[in-house]
């Protein structure tokens, strides 16, 4: 018998199946179904359709209203409006209303709603966040999302997988956002098209799971379907201070098989950004002209954790950014908020001329608080930057770090983070 | 399964879902609304143009970002009866057979088609026709276990009759 991936393995289990090939079709059992204010009430709607009526588990369905809430006018009060009554009928435990929710990806991880070996669909595209935990998760649309919460089950076709060998520790101030834009500028936007992206070696120690959180993230900038990482003590010590169920530790094969295998050194990785108008535009500071700047955002689900929020701060303490410049900081959780409250990191925000915001994805899909007018440009640490993505089709959007864009903030142009710390950086 | 036929619009390599249907229109999810933005970021004369019966070819990893269903909602909607092209982003095809709407993969036909042409697709052989060139490709036929989603006539239908 050929040797599996870890996320064959985890799929093999999730079907009842002793093995799996790359290419095979099956039906696994989920163990999470998630959904958000844009995506769940389409799913919603198409419910009724089903003979069988309700859902398939209470307790396995996660609803969060994170993209145009607390709403941003009256057609995205109806969606929050429709999501808010299914659950209530429904008896969802897990259904977050402002106050308690936060960006979807951050907040379910953070609730203990992740396990390794879990099989999850999401109903919006950056679930393959939750691989960092060593759990199969993965985006899917409306319908998958509503047969998932009907029947608990959904089908995937096995994917085979690219194995990425880390070695070496970062540098700071070079963080996990950084390594998957090299990654992405790498292997392009669908270099991973249809696969896994399996990240392995000596080198994932070195990694906080904020890192790790980030680099699973954005794997579907490359065009995969999963991206993910061993389960380590990190891991491990994350899940127990969540006070997620104890899960299921799965491991890829020695002689498992994968389609093609990157070697990266983490410590060779330099401040990466990604220009107009994809992830695969990656470019570090050698190679970066003066570029002046409208905008800084420093949030969302692949850049709105504590550690984020922190390395912002870090750059941005006792320094004030650049006149004419907004620089919109949106913590990706209430927990995260208060955090950055009690360890001062709202202040130094405040106090450098930037405007902190409530738990939102607003801007990064240019829904509200920080859209683009004609020509402007803003450096994001959010995940896409197609034509149009925060604003005006003119526009332009330049992913980075939070150190990058909080440096880029300062400087009123994109702007390289280390001249700001010396390279001695104090990581969390 | 029947035979799509149609006149064909051109696009380009990435095609992304922002593009394909922008955010500022997702708190709807009709699809007449959806349809008059269909790809306004890319060419905003497209949903005055399109027509029923109209095919999408298009380059690589089509569908690219988001997993917004509306996405393949707002082609259907606008009267595209079939987008083809040599890759497809994976939610974008899982959700457009979902949703009963006809994609075929085809790296020769995506470079050899140009726009205005009409062109015939047969969905179960994956044969694709230029009846303007006269030119005929092979696509990728679905998966049987696929084909009987769309046969169902979409996920739903399909997990009923289970």
């Amino acid at each position: 018998m050929m040797g599996m991936t870890m996320t064959q393995k985890i799929l093999a289990a999730g079907a009842g199946l002793d093995s799996v090939r790359a290419g095979d079709l099956i039906e696994s059992e989920l163990n999470l179904v998630l959904g958000n204010d844009i995506t769940a009430p389409v799913a919603i709607r198409e419910m009724d359709r089903f003979t069988k009526k309700g859902v398939f588990d209470k307790d396995k369905i996660a609803l969060v209203p994170d993209h145009f809430v607390p709403a941003k006018d009256i057609k995205s009060a109806e969606n929050c409006k429709c999501v808010r009554e299914f659950a209530r009928k429904n008896r969802i435990t897990n259904y977050f209303e402002v106050g308690e929710m936060g960006i979807e990806h951050a907040l379910l991880p953070e609730r203990g709603l992740v396990s390794p070996g879990d099989v999850i669909i999401g109903a919006d595209s950056h679930t393959c966040t939750y691989g960092a935990l060593g759990a199969f998760a993965t985006g899917v649309g409306s319908t998958d999302m509503a047969a998932g919460m009907a029947s608990g089950k959904a089908w995937f076709k096995v994917p085979s997988a690219i194995r990425f060998l880390l070695k070496g520790s970062l540098q700071p101030p070079v963080s996990g956002k950084d390594v998957i834009l090299h990654i992405i500028g790498m292997i392009g936007v669908d270099g991973a098209l249809y696969q896994s992206m399996e990240f392995t070696g000596e080198g994932v120690a070195s990694l906080s799971m904020d890192d790790r959180f980030t680099i699973c993230n954005m794997a579907i900038e490359a065009g995969a379907k999963n991206g993910i990482f061993p389960v380590d003590e990190a891991a491990l010590a994350y899940e127990k201070e969540h006070g997620a169920r104890p899960g299921k530790i799965f491991e890829a094969d020695a002689d498992a098989e994968y389609t093609a295998e990157y070697e990266i050194d983490l410590s060779k990785i330099k401040p990466t950004v990604a220009f107009p108008h994809l992830p695969e535009n990656a470019r570090t500071f050698d190679d970066i002209p003066d570029i002046p700047v409208d905008q800084v955002v420093i949030g969302s689900c692949t850049n709105g954790r504590i550690s984020d929020l922190r390395a912002a701060a870090m750059i941005l303490q006792g320094r004030h950014i650049a006149k004419g410049m907004r620089c919109i900081v949106i913590p990706a959780t209430n927990k995260i908020y208060l955090q950055a409250m009690e360890e001062g990191l709202i202040k130094t925000f405040l106090e450098a001329g930037a405007v902190v915001s409530t738990p939102t994805c607003g801007p990064c899909l240019g829904g509200y608080m920080g859209i683009l007018a004609a020509g402007e440009r803003c450096v994001s640490t959010t995940n896409r930057n197609f034509v149009g993505r925060m604003g005006d089709v003119t526009s332009e959007i330049y992913l980075a770090s939070p150190a990058t864009a909080a440096a880029s903030a300062l400087c009123g142009k994109i702007a390289d983070p280390t001249a700001f710390t010396g390279g001695t950086y104090e990581r969390s | 399964m029947k035979e799509a036929e149609g006149r064909v619009f051109c696009f380009g390599e990435n095609v992304d879902t922002d593009v394909i249907i922008p955010a500022r229109y997702l708190a709807s999810s009709e699809p007449e609304v959806l349809a008059a933005h269909c790809m306004e970021d890319i060419d905003a004369s497209f949903a005055g143009k399109v027509r029923n019966g109209d095919i999408i070819v298009a380059g690589k990893n089509f569908g690219c970002g988001s997993s917004r269903e509306h996405a393949p909602l707002a082609i259907k909607a606008a009267g595209v009866c079939c987008v083809i092209a040599p890759t497809f982003a994976r939610i974008f095809y899982r959700n457009a057979i979902n949703i009963g709407l006809p994609i075929v993969e085809c790296a020769e036909a995506a470079r050899e088609i140009r726009e205005g042409d009409i062109v015939s697709v047969d969905f179960e052989s994956g044969m694709i026709t230029d009846e303007t060139t006269g030119k005929t490709f092979r696509g990728q036929a679905f998966p049987p276990f696929m084909q009987k989603i769309i046969d169902a006539g979409g996920l739903i239908n399909y997990v009923n009759s289970k």
